[in-house]
């Protein structure tokens, strides 16, 4: 069959009118695809927030008690490994010189050296690990939580390397064989993906409290949506000092500390 | 012009072999490390970029390099540069090639990385890197293919390649500068939020580049009838001398503002470097070594009668090239991570398979570059024959 350059020049330009025309349908079938109802019990919030209200943990709390920790975990699915290269952490406790660095001098109170103190992700304002991932894999929603989609992530931890804080792990190994009773509510994660705190997205959307806020005994993790002033949390901003890590770097995070 | 690839001596031949060895091995290890995930490497969630991201960045300065022999070739019209201005582009063309697999293997989901096209991120320095890197080697493939060509030929190169030619030139400069840009922007890595970053990558890219020109163009001149020329040469180790000096300057910088300003969050990773902190040291040694090498390279270049004379030159490049890849391929990266962002010193050191992988990367820039200067040099035999 002899084609002319004429025919040829005439289907081509078909079809890049029809590569042209794809965006636009497609945006109209868009349009009309069914939307999602949302759970009408569903927790609602601008900027979600935690007070952490360490003089109750110490006080009240039992001596190494692990609630809030365990909770989280268990119910997300994370894996215990023990080898402190690879482990996987979204919530967990640090020195008080640690989880403030330069907060501490030669004279720190004995009250305060050497306590632990709960750190989990600070779901930033201002997330550098938002800005840096070069597949949008981590990005902030409308309640303010960053968030993680872990089918999109590539592994490149360029986060890591943006978070200030030491609040993201990276599955270096498969993290299934090392979760005992696996929670079928929840979806694991694969091999090659950084994982980190979601601030329970998954129990607010069905009108539950975070799992380790849920967990205390003894109410020291406090949480609600900070630009609310009846909220939970900014009652206690309103009555107490509170203090935040590293905001000199402007990440403005918003897990509040209570000593 | 491919087909001169295939045509070579035993020595060729052997030497291809070698690599191709060493290609295999890497490989075969990249499979284990496809199969067990990252945890056959040494990064931890404390130090989650090492020996693979230290490569890359170090070989983006190699590639950028080529600009120093574009630059005064085609702006400056300095004529000892155009029998070399082919090895410095296909240098950057292998350079740049090295750059992407070391990407790839440091990816812990290397099957998502279309995902970087698929959803583009403006915001992420990550993506402009990708965009300047793949254009770096389109570039120089495009350039150097065309006009080796057209001098085989025995015409001038196509006109429409000289605006391409003068965009390589910047185009040179913004690859590094957006991969120290990548370190650079990050809030709580003190080692790393420097203002100098990006111009302390073109200075030790701009000594440790050249360098390696050098040596390269010592290993033509060996192995073929092809002479780059005493003045190339000559030059080439002129700019060297520079960049070598403005980058040991630049690194005392970083010493001054860390330790007179005396904060110590930025003095950690200086400190962790060259005496250690809190007992760990394993870069220690490696630091004093740059440092000892850089000094002789420096007093090996600066002095006229030994940066002319072939065998200390030589010598100068072999110390050139090693300091500035145990600064920039070793140190500065890991360090970056030291001490983590809970101020706890957790070290890092490459493992055997990470290191297995790393030379099979190496291996493979070197066969595109063995594949690519002996097209070169036999068209170039040709010519002058």
């Amino acid at each position: 069959m002899e084609k002319s350059k004429r025919d040829f020049l005439k289907v081509s330009g078909l079809c890049a009118l029809g590569l042209g025309v794809l965006p636009l349908a497609k945006g109209i079938a868009a349009g009309n695809a069914p939307q999602v109802m949302q759970n009408p019990e569903a927790l609602k919030g601008q900027q979600w927030a935690m007070v952490v209200d360490m003089k109750k943990c110490w006080e009240k709390g039992k001596e190494g008690c692990k609630d809030c920790l365990d909770a989280c975990h268990k119910v997300h699915n994370v894996p215990t490994i023990e080898d402190p290269q690879e482990e996987i952490k979204w919530i967990w406790t640090e020195h008080y010189e640690n989880t403030f660095p330069g907060l501490g001098n030669p004279y720190t109170n004995e009250k305060l050296k050497g306590k632990p103190f709960i750190v989990l992700c600070n779901h930033c304002s201002n997330p550098p690990c938002v800005r840096v991932c070069p597949t949008q894999a981590t990005f902030k929603r409308a309640d303010g939580i960053t968030m993680m989609d872990y089918h999109r992530c590539i592994g490149c931890r360029f986060c890591m390397a943006g978070c200030p804080f030491g609040a993201r792990s990276f599955n270096f190994r498969e993290p299934r064989e090392y979760i005992k009773d696996l929670n079928y509510k929840y979806p694991g994660r694969e091999r090659g993906v950084v994982e980190k705190c979601s601030f329970c997205d998954e129990r607010l959307a069905v009108g539950q409290l975070p799992a380790c806020v849920e967990s205390c005994k003894v109410g020291a993790l406090v949480f609600g949506d900070q630009t609310d002033p009846k909220s939970p949390v900014r009652k206690l901003l309103d009555t107490n000092f509170t203090i935040r890590r590293k905001t000199e770097l402007g990440t403005e995070p918003n897990v509040y500390y209570i000593i | 012009m491919l087909e001169r690839a295939f045509s070579g001596d035993q020595k060729y031949y052997r030497w291809v072999t070698i690599l191709l060895v060493f290609i295999g091995l890497g490989f075969a290890t990249y499979l284990v490390q496809l199969n067990k995930g990252l945890t056959i490497t040494g990064l931890s969630r404390d130090v989650s970029w090492g020996f693979y991201i230290a490569q890359f960045t170090f070989l983006v300065g190699v590639a950028a390099s080529a600009v120093m022999v574009v630059l005064p070739y085609y702006l400056h019209d300095v004529k000892a540069f155009g029998r070399i201005t082919i090895l410095g582009e296909f240098l950057a063309v292998a350079a740049v090639t090295m750059c992407l697999l070391f990407i790839i293997v440091d990816l812990g989901k290397p099957m998502r990385l279309l995902n970087v096209l698929l959803y583009p991120t403006p915001n992420s320095i990550l993506f402009w890197d990708m965009i300047v890197l793949n254009g770096y080697l389109f570039i120089n493939i495009i350039v150097g293919w065309n006009v080796l060509d057209a001098e085989r030929k025995g015409v001038h190169y196509q006109e429409w390649l000289k605006p391409l030619i003068y965009l390589s030139i910047p185009w040179a400069v913004s690859i590094h500068t957006v991969t120290a840009f990548l370190y650079a922007g990050l809030p709580g890595r003190h080692y790393w939020l420097t203002a100098i970053m990006a111009a302390r990558f073109l200075a030790s890219a701009f000594c440790s580049g050249p360098a390696l020109l050098i040596l390269l163009s010592y290993v033509v001149k060996k192995f073929s009838k092809f002479d780059p020329g005493k003045e190339a040469i000559d030059r080439l180790s002129i700019i060297m001398t520079y960049a070598m000096i403005i980058s040991i300057f630049f690194v005392g910088l970083e010493f001054f503002t860390a330790f007179y300003s005396n904060i110590p969050s930025h003095k950690h990773a200086l400190e962790y470097l060259f005496v250690g902190l809190e007992g760990h040291g394993k870069l220690v040694p490696f630091m004093w070594a740059f440092v000892i090498l850089a000094l002789a390279g420096l007093a090996l270049l600066i002095n006229p009668k030994t940066r002319k004379d072939e065998k200390t030159l030589k010598i100068a490049c072999v110390c050139v090239f090693t300091s500035m890849w145990l600064e920039k391929g070793l140190g500065l990266v890991v360090a970056g991570f030291i001490p983590n962002p809970f101020e706890h010193v957790r070290e890092y050191a490459p493992t055997i398979p990470e290191i297995m992988i790393g030379l099979g990367i190496w291996a493979t820039g070197f066969l595109v570059l063995t594949i690519l200067y002996k097209i070169a040099i036999s068209v170039k035999e040709e010519v002058s024959s």
